[in-house]
């Protein structure tokens, strides 16, 4: 049976043409950045001119990407780097966080974060935990198509206020936020702005100048590049505590020998997805409204996620009266890979808090699935999943007592 | 501080268990059942309903279920070990349907993972239920 890969956005497979870059690096050009002859400087130049093609991605100067080795790392970077770096220094000694220092004792109050209710565990927990550790934190909810409001955002940033997070694409809903209007309101407060776009870079357009983002994150596997690369772009001035001390690598940023080769995919990557980033995003959509209209045929389905401001590739649908871990080990059983934010295929046996934030009930948020499309996806296999997704939940819906007359 | 919970997530379900939930056995409303047994909580994601047909009700414990059906809204393990159980009590007196344990459940899965065994005891659970209720409706009967 020939498999269906419909969890792009859990991750992807690597481009051959991504993997044929990477090679060399790892047994011919394999130096030490560091190192100064010839094997060290030709690595260099791999690492110099990968970050100039991810910098154009999204307009930045290239001393403004910090590699990482993923946007776990990276989000962790912002929160605790800057929560523990000059911001809260500053404000321990009760002065504004742009400009020349005032001699204003303000109030001790404790440096504050906030983060929308839908960010990535990485976001919450680093948020969390900085919470615990006495700075203050609020969570902006959002509406029912999981869309914060640039306007909530606004009355919650307060003066001790150091940064504002914003996921830019949630993973699961694929809901695309209004990054640049809350990237103007947090400019205008004098409030850095960070937002997570490990879903959205290479898929839809960024420009980090025009819509005021100060920090972003990245992740190479989640296009087509290899797993253990990410990215943390730190606009010009900003200064974080880093996570990792050691050699100096990345500008002080991020100590460790550079992972040449995932870098070099990375960008590979990048120009890859960069290329073709109209045509491929237009070619998703249309798939991806085809499934979406044929599945909400099945009575007693509904669509998670905004209707319109999507990302090209998700689709999340729930279906009333069945259990989501069930509906997906089905369809593995059919050669179909898909996802849930159900209880039962969580580690924590709590269903996603994604869902729940978007206002639905924990037993519906059970019955979630997550189709997402990629480079690879073709209109054939959409057209097995809608035939094997009717035949899976009218048995399972036969097998649950609910929903029936 | 890291906790280690020893949790174990999908993927690591037996032959037996994914057999069962492909082509689970018994499954679906019964008309007018001696017994019902209805457990679980929709919002943890596990529902069982366990439905019981007695034969010979005058044998006591002795009476056996002739005929046994479930209706279940869970997962993987939640629907397996439901299909398991009515395999367990079919045919069985009420005296050998009680003795049926959790680990009589995650045995003739061949194992389920640990985070998962809360199914296995909810499936003995309605089948318990299952039986009480039939005692008490038959109490109201000879009443």
């Amino acid at each position: 049976m020939k498999r269906i890969y419909l969890d792009y956005a859990a991750t992807t497979p690597v481009d051959p043409r991504v993997a044929r870059a990477m090679q060399s690096y790892f047994d011919k050009k394999f130096g030490n950045t560091m190192s100064l002859h010839s094997f060290g400087q030709e690595a260099k130049v791999a690492l110099e001119e990968s970050r100039q093609v991810l910098a154009d991605l999204i307009s930045a100067k290239p001393n403004e990407i910090v590699f990482t080795s993923s946007a776990t790392e990276s989000n962790n970077l912002v929160l605790k780097g800057l929560a523990f770096g000059r911001a809260n220094k500053l404000f321990l000694r009760g002065e504004p966080l742009y400009g020349a220092p005032s001699s204003r004792k303000s109030s001790l109050a404790r440096p504050h974060v906030i983060i929308s209710s839908i960010e990535h565990q990485c976001v919450l927990e680093s948020a969390e935990w900085l919470k615990k550790q006495g700075f203050s934190l609020t969570i902006i909810p959002v509406d029912k198509y999981g869309m914060v409001n640039p306007k909530d955002i606004e009355e919650a940033i307060r003066p001790e206020t150091i940064l504002v997070s914003v996921i830019h694409v949630s993973n699961e809903i694929g809901t695309i936020q209004p990054i640049a209007e809350i990237g103007k309101i947090c400019r205008q407060k004098k409030v850095y702005f960070h937002t997570d776009a490990s879903q959205s870079f290479g898929k839809i357009p960024i420009d980090v100048k025009k819509m005021n983002i100060d920090l972003l994150t990245a992740s190479s596997h989640k296009m087509y590049g290899p797993k253990g690369a990410g990215l943390l772009y730190v606009r010009e001035g900003i200064k974080l505590v880093p996570l990792l001390h050691g050699g100096g690598q990345e500008n002080g940023f991020r100590s460790s020998t550079v992972n040449v080769p995932a870098i070099v995919g990375f960008a590979k990557a990048t120009e890859l997805c960069k290329k073709e980033i109209k045509k491929e995003g237009a070619r998703l959509a249309k798939l991806r409204d085809k499934l979406i209209k044929n599945i909400l045929k099945i009575k007693n389905s509904h669509l998670n996620g905004h209707p319109k401001k999507r990302l090209p590739n998700n689709a999340n649908f729930r279906f009333d009266f069945i259990e989501g871990e069930s509906l997906v080990m089905r369809l593995d059983i059919e050669g179909i890979a898909c996802s849930t934010g159900s209880a039962c295929s969580s580690m924590s046996l709590e269903p996603s808090h994604v869902l729940l934030a978007t206002g639905l009930r924990p037993e519906q948020a059970h019955g979630s699935l997550r189709v997402s499309l990629g480079r690879w996806t073709t209109e054939k296999e959409i057209d097995q999943l809608i035939k094997v997704l009717l035949g899976i939940i009218k048995q399972l819906r036969e097998i649950s007592p609910y929903g029936k007359k | 501080m890291v906790k280690n919970n020893n949790k174990i997530c999908g993927g690591l379900y037996t032959p037996k268990v994914m057999e069962t939930f492909k082509n689970p056995h018994n499954f679906g409303k019964m008309k007018n059942p001696d017994g019902v047994g209805k457990i679980g909580n929709p919002v943890c994601g596990d529902v069982m309903h366990l439905y019981i047909k007695v034969d010979n009700p005058s044998a006591g414990l002795r009476a056996i279920i002739k005929d046994i059906k479930f209706e279940t809204f869970g997962c993987v393990a939640a629907i397996s070990t439901s299909s398991i159980i009515t395999d367990l009590a079919k045919g069985k007196t009420i005296k050998q349907a009680l003795k049926i344990t959790k680990d009589n459940v995650v045995k003739s899965l061949g194992g389920l993972p640990k985070i998962k065994y809360h199914c296995s005891i909810l499936a003995v659970d309605a089948l318990h239920k299952a039986i009480e209720d039939y005692f008490s409706k038959k109490k109201d009967v000879e009443k």
